[in-house]
């Protein structure tokens, strides 16, 4: 076991060094961080001291190891848009990430897998294929249309909720959340529900084509002709076998979320870590491009790592050893 | 080979599922309008002189208001809508059309070769895809845009945004078809005749080429659906967003992103309309992907 | 107890519909095992799941009765059939490995089945079920119960296999092709549990399979089943010795004995087969254009030393990739123009060998040479060495071993252009016919796909494409065991004939040591990767040297009665 985790830790630490590289590549090469720092007015001179100072004419391997150095200590240097030091920025947009994130994953398992099961056990049934239908376009909607949808329905058909930013947060020391409020809540729903649309299609075909293809395997065949009870054979057996499969295809549904954060974000002006991408990458600002390509490789990576880990404690091939 | 494999069980199939039949007849519609578009939209919406002001804001012919000139109605700046979606399709049918073949061709080389030929090159090919799947296709389409934005000159950029975007979205997707075609071939590789080419001393160029790819079509030609109806996706969203293609040659997900901004006053045609239309394009060609992914895959009949 | 009367059933598919059983009748007694014999389509597995009321959604009941006792079997509700899986009758299939879920541990799945039918309590449950597998011959059962199912070999998995299929004692046991999956060692063991289970709980068995020595020996009375009706029926010893339909004596006579060798199968005409037409001018035109590039017939193939390490698998997360030794130290000589027989259970490493020859596997240490020629090993034979055209391989599975996307012009010209033995694409297209004619084909194939052809006439294609490369040396792995018994006997009276007319050096695989015995002239024995014994082939059957030769002797099932008449 411990193996394993050493295994994977290398491997995940290799993902980031390679994510690393690319953030620097692109911070190196990308333009020319001086001129995006100084005016026109700044002598040529100064220039060159500037460079000298931040140590810009070092070799590139040496500046890469800086690099890395500087982002385990969290220091991520400053937006060339606002000056501003990026880990500030950080601080105050990623709990609004997360939090959406993590409400619209919950919304697309809590409602994606019961559906996906029900939709694998009866196939026939009308709800069945009414929720089929409803996927194939579902999956077929771009998120943004999905948010337009939502806002227009119920934000301005029906005013029941707001349609942009985050309404009240509270913070608790550095993090600010929208949990504790209910104006909070208010303003999450709408987002989330465009976020986590998208990824309940997803998450439900997939448990669907897994349960379907379980519930052909020799071994439930087996429990059938033994005549263990029905409900045992569907729950215990079935589900148990799709689950092992699908808790991976989980871990990468987040980086779906993460990716399409950008977008939902956009949408309702939530002010978290995709709009703070979006905007760097309109105005060119390289540092922070850099930034949110390592961070959000790290929480992928990361996820990726509880993923398997969770998998190795779930199926005992892996854990137990084989005896003859 | 293919038309030997889609006639005898295919055809059959096709005709007795409703759904795939509709989805065809739309997509073809579609797509015949986007492609003809030049000669069948009333006006050229990139025309700069071919529209004005003055008809702005016009809505769709059977409402009052209407002038019949414009079918369905004009946007902000007087564009007429049909010729406006019309050639905004075949822009973004465009797009994801290249993009997806660029991405076939690489990933399909790449997958092809790393299944088959295993070992190191196989193992670098592997790492470059999962690194790249720990960024998903928005993501790495957007950094390849800013990228691009950063390298070249302000009005390079501009001259080259469909190709960049074009490339954006290729590199995207290519990583599907490596892992499929690279699982295709792992099947394959085990099976007799591969081994009884190799036996023969056929070089690995032509085994890949003339014994393994015609069987692994199958599973490409499902990807590559689902890779079109995405990589309009993702066109549009780009376009969304604001890093796609600039307002005034615009495709689907610009209209709708001008649209946007009609949300609260009432112009709804500029946003619903194109909205409409990309879901309905969408939705057809995932009709077909999933038919053809039921088409090639039997068991799950 | 078990009663079936005219039992017809239907599956429909896109082209219609087909009777994949038509008026079938049979009867089991307590204690009984009754065989199911017969062909692939012949609908013995269809019966089998008509009877537990597991017909897949194409598949319906259009006539007949089943009882089981005083029960109706057909008119029983969904609930009250589920209710008597297992209670009454159960079922066991092939696969040992699939069969079992290997998320839950044996205790659990046995607890849950017994429990699902009757009121015990946990303690009483988990009790009975140490109890069966030390029945089964389980050792330390109490412990090893807890285990999960990739923990157990094959052969002890499909005894957990019939455990769980006994634990609530049923009435009747049906079992689909229990020991097909088996070793010869290992389904011995299993057709003796399963004898002692018939004798000792009264259970009675319907053994399904198309192994016709595993029916003669455990079987009680036998049901000989072709295209879904019943051909013949009774007791296994008439049945098999006196057979009275045309049918089951063309499938005896296809039977390869173990006791003696043939010359050839004497296959009769059963009705309903249609004889391939073939074209015997065309074929002589085939067998001149090879026997003018054979020349004096095959090569010697000498194997020296030969050895073969593999990575091998981890086992568990601590342990090191072990290596796994293939083939250790093996060396071998065929005579030219002979067939050496090369026998062994799976993972004896008969296949490695013949991969090393035709320089598909690398050897760690070893030389070979043909006809005193050095044959290079897998990583320095160049793509355009001449030992490419001379060795030609038969493979196993006549499903992947020609390319469905290919025609069959295609795959037969291959070699020719590939090897420079014909360089005009007309003459190319007629000797491909020629060869087709050979082999017993129409010329229309040329057009045709794989898919459009069974699994003997593959074979047979599989066949004329080696033979247009003008080899010398002809490996045949298995070329036989995905075959029925009747197509298996034309394939081999095929191979037989052409290694006669055409002298091939030949090494012939296989598991089956009575197929070994018609086939080969010398025969060689490999055991987990050793040769254990070698020599003619005939000194070998009529009293092998090596105990482990001996025992696979006995342990192989024969039909070891006397047959009266041809």
């Amino acid at each position: 076991m411990a193996r394993f985790i050493l295994k994977r830790l290398v491997q995940s630490i290799f993902v980031m060094l390679a994510v690393a590289f690319l953030a620097f590549s692109l911070f190196r090469f990308v333009g020319d961080p001086i001129s995006q720092m100084t005016g026109v007015e700044t002598s040529v001179e100064d220039q060159e001291r500037l460079r000298e100072e931040l140590g810009l004419n070092d070799p590139f391997v040496v500046q890469f190891i800086r690099f890395t150095g500087d982002i385990l200590r969290g220091d991520f240097g400053y937006s060339f848009r606002t000056r501003e030091p990026i880990d500030a920025m950080l601080l105050t947009r990623l709990p609004a990430t997360l939090e959406l994130g993590t409400v619209a994953l919950m919304i697309s398992l809590v409602a994606g897998i019961p559906a996906g099961v029900y939709t694998a056990l009866r196939p026939r049934g009308i709800f069945s294929q009414s929720i089929l239908i409803g996927t194939l376009i579902g999956v077929s909607i771009p998120t943004f249309v999905i948010g337009i949808l939502l806002i227009f329905l119920f934000g301005v058909q029906l005013g029941w909720l707001p349609t942009y930013g985050r309404g009240g947060t509270v913070e608790i020391g550095w993090w600010r959340s929208s949990f504790l409020t209910v104006e909070g809540w208010r303003s999450l729903v709408l987002p989330a529900l465009t976020l986590g649309l998208f990824q309940l299609t997803l998450t439900m075909r997939l448990v669907r084509a897994q349960m379907m293809e379980v519930m052909r395997t020799d071994h439930i065949r087996f429990a059938i002709a033994r005549g263990v009870p029905w409900r045992s054979i569907r729950y215990r057996h079935a589900l148990a076998n799709t689950m092992i499969p699908v808790i991976t295809i989980i871990g990468l549904q987040f980086g779906g979320v993460i990716a399409f954060s950008i977008v939902t974000e956009s949408v309702f002006q939530w002010p978290g870590m995709g709009l703070l991408f979006l905007e760097s990458i309109r105005f060119v600002d390289i540092p922070v491009m850099s930034v949110y390509l390592v961070v959000i490789a790290f929480f992928f990576v990361l996820i990726n790592l509880l993923v398997d880990l969770l998998y190795f404690a779930i199926d005992p091939r892996l854990r137990v050893r084989e005896s003859a | 080979m293919l038309t030997r494999l889609v006639q005898s069980e295919g055809i059959w199939l096709f005709t007795r599922s409703p759904a795939a039949m509709l989805a065809a007849v739309v997509t073809i519609v579609i797509v015949t309008g986007a492609l003809f578009a030049p000669w069948i939209a009333p006006t050229d919406p990139y025309d700069l002189s071919s529209f004005s002001l003055i008809d702005g804001l016009l809505p769709p012919a059977w409402e009052e208001g209407a002038d019949p000139r414009f079918l369905l109605g004009t946007d902000d700046q007087g564009r007429d809508l049909l010729s406006s979606i019309l050639y905004g399709a075949r822009l973004s049918l465009g797009i994801a059309a290249v993009a997806m073949a660029v991405a076939l061709v690489l990933g399909v080389s790449l997958g092809l070769a790393a299944g088959y030929l295993g070992g190191r090159f196989d193992a670098v090919v592997m790492r470059i895809a999962d690194v790249q799947l720990a960024l998903p296709a928005i993501l790495t389409a957007l950094l390849i845009d800013g990228i691009s934005r950063g390298i070249l000159p302000a009005a390079l950029h501009d001259d080259l945004r469909l190709a960049v975007i074009t490339l954006a979205i290729a590199l995207s997707l290519w990583v599907n078809f490596a892992r499929t075609a690279r699982a295709s071939v792992f099947v394959e590789r085990n099976k007799d005749y591969v081994s009884a080419a190799i036996m023969m001393g056929q070089h690995p160029v032509r085994i890949m080429l003339r014994h393994i790819l015609p069987n692994i079509v199958g599973p490409l030609l499902v990807i590559a659906t689902v890779d079109l109806a995405s990589a309009i996706l993702l066109e549009a969203t780009l376009s969304f967003l604001g890093v796609g293609l600039p307002a005034d040659s615009p495709s689907l997900g610009t209209l709708i992103r001008i649209g946007m901004q009609y949300l609260l006053s009432g112009e709804w045609w500029i946003l619903w309309i194109p909205t409409v239309f990309l879901v309905v394009l969408v939705v057809a060609i995932n009709l077909l992907g999933d038919f053809l992914r039921d088409l090639f895959n039997p068991s799950l009949r | 107890m078990l009663t079936i009367e005219h039992l017809s059933v239907r599956f429909r598919d896109r082209f219609g519909a087909t009777m994949a059983v038509e008026d079938v009748s049979l009867d089991v007694r307590p204690a009984e095992i009754h065989g199911l014999v017969g062909e692939s389509g012949a609908g013995k597995s269809t019966i089998g799941a008509a009877i537990m009321g597991l017909l897949p959604a194409a598949g319906e009941i259009t006539a007949g009765r089943m009882t089981l006792g005083k029960t109706d079997l057909r008119t029983l509700s969904p609930v009250a059939a589920h209710r008597m899986r297992g209670k009454r009758i159960s079922m066991i299939f092939q696969d040992p490995q699939t069969s079992l879920n290997p998320l839950m541990t044996i205790e659990d799945q046995l607890i849950e089945t017994i429990l699902a039918h009757e009121h015990l309590s946990l303690d009483d449950a988990r009790r009975r079920a140490v109890g069966l597998l030390e029945e089964i011959g389980i050792a330390n059962a109490a412990t090893r119960i807890k285990a999960y199912p990739h923990q157990f070999s094959g052969g002890m998995r499909q005894r957990v296999v019939i455990a769980l299929a006994l634990c609530t004692n049923p009435e009747l046991i049906i079992a689909d092709e229990p020991t097909t999956a088996l070793d010869v060692a290992v389904q011995a063991q299993v057709l003796d549990l399963i004898q002692k289970l018939a004798r000792t709980r009264q259970v009675g068995f319907i053994l399904i399979t198309h192994d016709i020595g595993v029916i003669a020996q455990v079987s009680d009375r036998v049901t000989v089943l072709r295209g879904g009706r019943v051909m013949e029926q009774g007791a296994t010893r008439r049945i098999l010795g006196q057979p009275e339909h045309p049918y089951t004596q063309a499938l005896m006579a296809a039977v390869p004995p173990l006791d003696r060798k043939l010359e050839n199968f004497h296959l009769p005409k059963v009705a309903g087969e249609t004889a391939d037409a073939a074209d015997a001018a065309q074929a002589r035109e085939a067998e001149d254009w090879l026997l003018s590039g054979i020349g004096g017939g095959g090569p010697a193939l000498d194997v020296q030393n030969i050895t073969v390490r593999f990575g091998g698998e981890r086992k568990g997360f601590f342990a090191a990739r072990e290596e796994f030794v293939a083939l250790d130290a093996v060396s071998l000589g065929v005579r030219p123009g002979s067939v050496m027989g090369l026998v062994g259970e799976s993972g004896s490493g008969k296949s490695t060998l013949a991969k090393v020859i035709a320089a598909l596997v690398q050897p760690a240490e070893g030389e070979m040479r043909l006809d005193d020629v050095p044959l290079a090993p897998m990583r320095s034979r160049r793509r355009g060495d001449a030992s490419r055209r001379l060795i030609q391989m038969i493979f196993q599975d006549p499903y992947s071993s020609l390319n469905s996307r290919h025609r069959v012009i295609d795959v037969l010209t291959e070699p020719l252009w590939l090897f420079g033995l014909e360089k005009d694409k007309r003459r190319r297209e007629r000797l491909a016919k020629a060869m087709l004619a050979l082999v017993g084909l129409p010329a229309q194939s040329l057009d045709r796909y794989p898919h459009q052809f069974s699994g003997g006439q593959r074979q047979r294609i599989a066949v004329a494409r080696a033979l247009l490369s003008r080899p010398g040396l002809l490996i045949c792995d298995e070329p036989t065991s995905a075959l029925d018994v009747s197509i298996q006997a034309q394939v081999l009276n095929l191979l037989k004939d052409l290694q006669t007319r055409f002298g091939l050096t030949t090494i012939f695989i296989s598991h089956d040591l009575a197929v070994v015995r018609q086939m080969s002239n010398d025969i060689a024995v490999l055991k987990d990767g050793k040769l254990v014994e070698t020599g003619p082939s005939e000194a070998f059957f009529a009293g092998p040297k090596a105990a482990y030769s001996r025992d696979l002797l006995a342990q192989t099932p024969a039909i070891r009665f006397d047959k009266s008449g041809t």
